[in-house]
């Protein structure tokens, strides 16, 4: 792959082909829901890893196939297509590489796989597929369904008329997988014949004679269609039912909501102690203290900031793997719809923007279940305005440290509860009017209609649930911890160089804190001092940090000097400097976990560059207005208040 | 299956109506789609085919957006989209 920019990405990199013999490339291709993940997963296991073609967006997964083969043999998983007509990213990416365009990557066989409960309308691809003269198997997947559901299909027939060798297997169950195995052993050793199809193929562009072509075909095979899914009619009888499916709706919702903010967070606490006391536990054993602290607070805290975060995207994957592998989350999709449509986005949009109010990363990551690329950047680029769990630490402190709790609605809500709820709110303003402008101007969907196929309810497996877990956690731990070593590192050394004597300086005196006075003209509008500007520097590496850096340009730490900390900080913010730092965490980008994902979704730079420099823009603005316009007012509630 | 794909007769288009307005449960027929010719061809991807049988399914709360039976599956469409899907009635129903 040449030009290709990121190496750690490229297939490849991971899998040298052995000298003697080239590896052998097979494509996988199918329509979406037609169970191609599955089967993926099932040939490869864990032998696979995710690659975003050099230059665009879309993913795809290489694997190496567990079988005995004279040579290597690599499954390249492509994204699910109706057609080869390139009218999407998705459909052209499919199209280079199937017919070569993608240098390195062409392959030498393909196998088709259709979902044979709805035969008719899946052969439509095998049409194009067929028409490149490449070696195919045409896989009929969901073959106990089509049993179970009174169809049928005559395979050796069906083989015939393609002029292609057919399998029917179940990809879940792993029936009739040996001969997908068979298959590939022949191509490997070179076996493989292409044979012309018995009914000519059609013209590829006219969708209705292809699809008469498909009927035409089904007919020869003496396929049965499938009676309809009568557990699915059932099922959403109850899930789209007019009030009992929006309530069912809430209930997944809370329940989502409710694992990820707060069965998250002992694990997520244990996590942090585990790191930290490993951190303890490694420093005796190194000599200089400079090196020490690097380690320990560069290095481990760096590692440390990033592994907290994974129990929180393993629980939202879980239950993501779950919809999305029941059918349940095309439902969910349907009755968010309405609501998501109110803000310029669509029913998808809805599990990832839920998600961020716990944590933008996962949500970020989830938002790839929205096949629409504009509407998921559209997600992606609002999510990290929702208030995430790491902003909850700052809002805390501030409005301790500076709002006197007084009941508001009695017992119910005092005034500390109601600031911190109007901070929620502010992020969800911002991020819903940002979603608007977005959709309105550069994200603008066209055209493009909302689309969303129902598949029919099913088991979800442990393995597959399983195997997505392990790659998800592979994707996040890969691409944000080298980010945020590289920054935690970075943090470590403006704050500990350059060395006086020997030993690291007073923190004013560091580079960090000449960078802190030198950006004091910058912020003093915003009524934030040098010592804030550190905090704000460290917090780009993730918002949680500043309360420590503030502990420790103060000379306090720990819980116990929580207080301490509140009345240090009321010494140097005015009220008005206080409600502008509020703002401007709820509006600034400072994550890099969430740049590195953003980055690692969107296929580039430019839009997580984009999304700091508007939410950097937002926050300044923000915190400016605050600052000049409500800082008598706010020291005037807070006297009343006292 | 018998698929048909002659336009139909000029006196026949008093009789189109647009999907959104049938009702639930009932069938129609497609006739045309009055789309650009890439948003047309994604649907008839989907099964959208002028000629084939259409039925009608649940809907978000609000009614919108719709579930439709086309060709072996179900497929939402937003109203605005379905609105522009032209559906006969089948000549066997009787109204």
């Amino acid at each position: 792959m040449s030009g290709c920019h990121d190496c750690a990405d490229c297939p490849a990199a991971k899998f040298p082909p052995p000298p003697a013999k080239a590896a052998h490339v097979i494509a996988i291709v199918g329509p979406p829901n037609s169970g191609k993940s599955t089967l993926f997963n099932r040939l490869t296991g864990l032998h696979q890893k995710v690659a975003n073609f050099p230059g665009v967006t879309v993913e795809h997964h290489v694997g190496r196939l567990r079988a005995d083969t004279d040579r290597e043999v690599l499954l390249v998983d492509l994204p699910g297509v109706y057609s080869l007509l390139p009218h999407s990213e998705d459909e052209r990416v499919t199209h280079d590489v199937l017919t070569g365009l993608r240098p390195g990557m062409e392959p030498e066989a393909v196998l088709l796989i259709l979902d044979c409960t709805n035969l008719g309308r899946h052969l439509l691809l095998a049409a194009p597929i067929l028409n490149l003269k490449l070696p195919t198997l045409v896989i009929l997947n969901m073959a106990d369904d089509l049993r179970n559901r009174g169809g049928q299909v005559d395979v050796a027939k069906l083989s015939a008329e393609l002029g292609a060798p057919v399998a029917l297997i179940s990809a879940s169950s792993g029936e009739g997988v040996d001969k997908v195995y068979q298959f590939i052993q022949g191509t490997a050793a070179g076996r493989a014949k292409v044979k012309a199809p018995l009914i000519q193929l059609p013209v590829l562009q006219d969708i209705p004679k292809c699809r008469r072509w498909a009927s035409e075909v089904g007919a020869g095979a003496a396929y049965r269609a499938p009676e309809p899914p009568r557990w699915t009619r059932r099922l959403d009888a109850v899930f789209l039912h007019p009030w009992a499916g929006p309530l069912i709706f809430l209930a997944v919702v809370i329940l989502v909501f409710q694992s990820i903010f707060a069965w998250a967070t002992p694990v997520m606490d244990g996590m942090k102690t585990l790191v930290e006391a490993s951190g303890a536990w490694v420093a005796p054993h190194i000599p200089t203290p400079l090196l020490r602290s690097l380690v320990v607070d560069g290095v481990w805290s760096g590692v440390g900031s990033v592994l907290v975060f994974l129990p929180q995207i393993l629980l939202l994957f879980f239950f993501i793997g779950i919809l999305e592998d029941s059918g349940y989350l095309a439902r969910a999709a349907l009755i968010a719809d309405r609501t998501m449509r109110k803000f310029g986005l669509q029913g998808k949009s809805f599990i990832p923007l839920l998600s961020a109010y716990a944590c933008a990363v996962p949500a970020v990551m989830s938002a790839r279940t929205i096949e629409n690329k504009r509407d998921r950047i559209a997600t992606i680029m609002i999510a990290p305005l929702m208030t995430c769990s790491a902003r909850l630490p700052v809002y805390t402190l501030i409005i301790a440290a500076f709002l006197p709790n007084r009941p508001l609605l009695g017992p119910i809500l005092g005034t500390q509860a109601a600031a911190l709820l109007g901070l929620y709110v502010l992020g969800f303003l911002a991020a819903v009017l940002t979603a608007r402008l977005l959709k309105s101007s550069i994200l603008k969907s066209g055209g493009t209609p909302f689309v969303l196929e129902m598949p029919p309810y099913r088991w979800p497996t442990l393995r597959s649930i399983s195997l997505r877990l392990v790659d998800r956690a592979r994707v996040f731990l890969r691409k944000a911890g080298t980010v945020i070593l590289v920054v935690a590192l970075l943090l470590w050394v403006a704050a500990h160089l350059p060395l006086q004597n020997g030993k690291p300086p007073e923190i004013g005196q560091s580079f960090a804190g000449q960078i802190g006075h030198a950006m004091e003209p910058v912020i003093k509008p915003l009524g934030f001092d040098w010592k804030i500007g550190i905090g704000l520097l460290t917090s780009l590496a993730a918002r949680e940090t500043i309360v420590a850096t503030l502990g420790t340009i103060y000379g306090m730490e720990g819980e116990a000097a929580s207080h301490g900390l509140q009345q240090a900080l009321h010494a140097d913010l005015t009220p008005g400097g206080a409600l502008a730092l509020l703002i401007f965490f709820a509006f600034a980008m400072q994550c890099m976990s969430t740049l590195a994902i953003v980055r690692r979704e969107t296929g580039g730079w430019r839009w997580p560059a984009a999304q700091f420099a508007y939410m950097g823009l937002l926050a300044y603005a923000g915190a400016f207005l605050a600052n000049q316009l409500a800082g008598g007012a706010v020291t005037r509630l807070i006297a009343f208040l006292q | 299956m018998q698929v048909s794909f002659n336009k139909t007769d000029s006196e026949d288009t008093d009789s189109l109506l647009h999907l959104a307005a049938l009702e639930p449960g009932q069938e129609a027929v497609l006739d045309h789609l009055r789309l650009p010719e890439d948003i047309s061809r994604r649907l008839m991807e989907l099964g959208f085919l002028p000629g084939h049988t259409i039925g009608v399914g649940k809907a978000a709360p609000g009614g919108d957006p719709r579930v439709y039976r086309v060709d072996g599956s179900e497929v939402a469409l937003r109203h605005e989209t379905a609105s522009r899907l032209l559906v006969r009635r089948p000549k066997k129903e009787k109204l």
